[in-house]
């Protein structure tokens, strides 16, 4: 495994609590791993299994959820119909050979900056740990074979270039 | 009971108490049966019921066949299991209890080709549990033929990560996306489903391994904690890809984890639209 391998981690977060936790972090100066993309949506409950899928084809290595601690929701129930969704969606990657590890799952609340920069830390080393999704990469490979992409796609060099123009 | 069968979809059709009778006839193959919707008296002559029936007639309530409507009950002949799709479809507001008159058949089991059908083999409801008509005779309750019918989700579950991947990948590699197994499913009954929407498109349509994957996995997971077992993307998937092993995960998962069993009860909520304070959360930071 490539020793300076960073994960990309897309990061499905509740506006009310997660979002603002984030923020929270940001203004109170704290330092944690770049790896994350926070993507904001209103609630746990609107987070849809599709969009996990849509980030590992789009060559996430890594998916963290977050949202209201229960009984703290905006929307009251929405955490609650995500916790049993994402309970049984886990089971799905796992029988279908996909690390449940890669799908992390969080509560942080808006007044838990400090709690946001833990998760991201040790997400972030988890995924680390686990290494880039090459299988998945291999599949959008295979999908796509004239796409380009930066990870997986063998670079050329200028010369090289030159040469096969010649 | 074929005999019985003609006579009281004749009986219903000629008094007028149904608008059509949903049930099976002679394929054109030997040992094949089709599916006959009659209108007139004169069609019911065609009804046949034997070990060949393995088709879910459910299916044909749904609201794309349009066969339901609000004057008259639509009849169709049911086999105990396939009554548990029609629990379903009620359950999910799909279908009303009086639009649909259920002629039940008591069943000991089907032919898929030369040999039982897989879902009768850990079969133990033998007779319909609730029906307006009931053909044939009361058949004795027995126990299912094979002592655990997840054995094969046991097997891959006891594989390794990579294991399974490539199980899967090699099955999936399979697939033509022509979705059948979405077509004979009574409970995939989207006006528009997800792999059909092209802003966003969800799912890549070309039958490559990214789309191919998504597609399984969505499929799957719609029906998580809906699926029966009535075993019909098994039996409509020509490429042999074992579909219900994904679908028998699920509901095996939503057992364990909040003893749930679809099609048993028209009053249950459906698990995931529903929660519990005290949901298991071991998975959660």
């Amino acid at each position: 495994m490539n020793e300076n391998f960073e994960p990309k981690i897309a990061a499905f977060v509740c506006t009310w609590c997660t979002y603002t936790g984030a923020d929270l972090a940001g203004t109170s100066r704290l330092k944690y791993e770049p790896n994350v993309r926070v993507l904001r949506l209103p609630c746990t409950g609107r987070i849809d299994f599709s969009l996990v899928i849509k980030a590992f084809e789009n060559g996430a290595d890594g998916v963290l959820i977050s949202g209201c601690h229960p009984n703290d929701c905006h929307y009251n129930a929405g955490n609650f119909h995500a916790r049993r969704r994402f309970a049984i969606f886990r089971k799905l990657l796992e029988f279908t050979g996909i690390d449940p590890n890669r799908v992390q799952f969080s509560w942080v609340s808006a007044a838990e900056g400090a709690k946001w920069r833990d998760v991201v830390n040790a997400v972030t080393d988890e995924i680390r740990k686990l290494g880039p999704f090459n299988e998945y990469q291999k599949l959008i490979h295979d999908s796509f074979p004239f796409r380009h992409e930066d990870s997986g796609a063998e670079e050329i060099s200028e010369k090289e270039q030159v040469e096969n123009v010649k | 009971m074929s005999n019985d069968i003609r006579q009281i979809a004749h009986a219903l059709l000629s008094e007028g108490k149904v608008s059509s009778v949903i049930g099976y006839a002679e394929g054109s193959l030997k040992g094949r049966v089709q599916t006959l919707i009659a209108h007139t008296a004169r069609e019911a002559e065609k009804f046949i019921f034997n070990e060949n029936c393995v088709n879910n007639l459910a299916v044909y309530l749904t609201k794309s066949y349009g066969l339901i409507n609000k004057d008259k009950p639509a009849a169709v002949f049911l086999k105990p299991c396939d009554i548990k799709s029609v629990t379903a479809l009620i359950q999910e507001h799909q279908l009303r209890r009086e639009d649909v008159f259920i002629i039940g058949l008591s069943c000991q089991g089907v032919k898929n080709g030369n040999v039982m059908a897989g879902k009768c083999m850990g079969c133990s409801i033998h007779n319909p549990q609730y029906y307006d008509a009931i053909v044939g005779e009361t058949v004795e309750e027995k126990e299912p033929g094979i002592s655990d019918p997840f054995a094969k989700v046991k097997e891959i579950e006891n594989m390794t990560t990579q294991e399974r991947w490539d199980f899967w990948m090699e099955q999936f590699d399979k697939c033509i996306r022509c979705y059948a197994c979405r077509q004979a499913c009574p409970l995939c009954y989207c006006e528009e489903c997800i792999v059909d929407k092209t802003q966003p498109r969800w799912i890549e349509s070309s039958s490559h391994p990214i789309g191919n994957l998504s597609w399984h996995l969505i499929r799957a997971f719609h029906l998580a904690g809906r699926c029966t077992g009535c075993g019909e993307c098994d039996r409509a998937c020509h490429q042999n890809i074992p579909l219900s092993l994904l679908n028998m995960k699920m509901g095996k998962e939503i057992f364990e984890l909040y003893g749930y069993r679809p099609g048993m009860d028209t009053e249950a909520k459906p698990p995931l639209t529903e929660f519990k304070m005290e949901d298991s959360e071991e998975f959660i930071r």
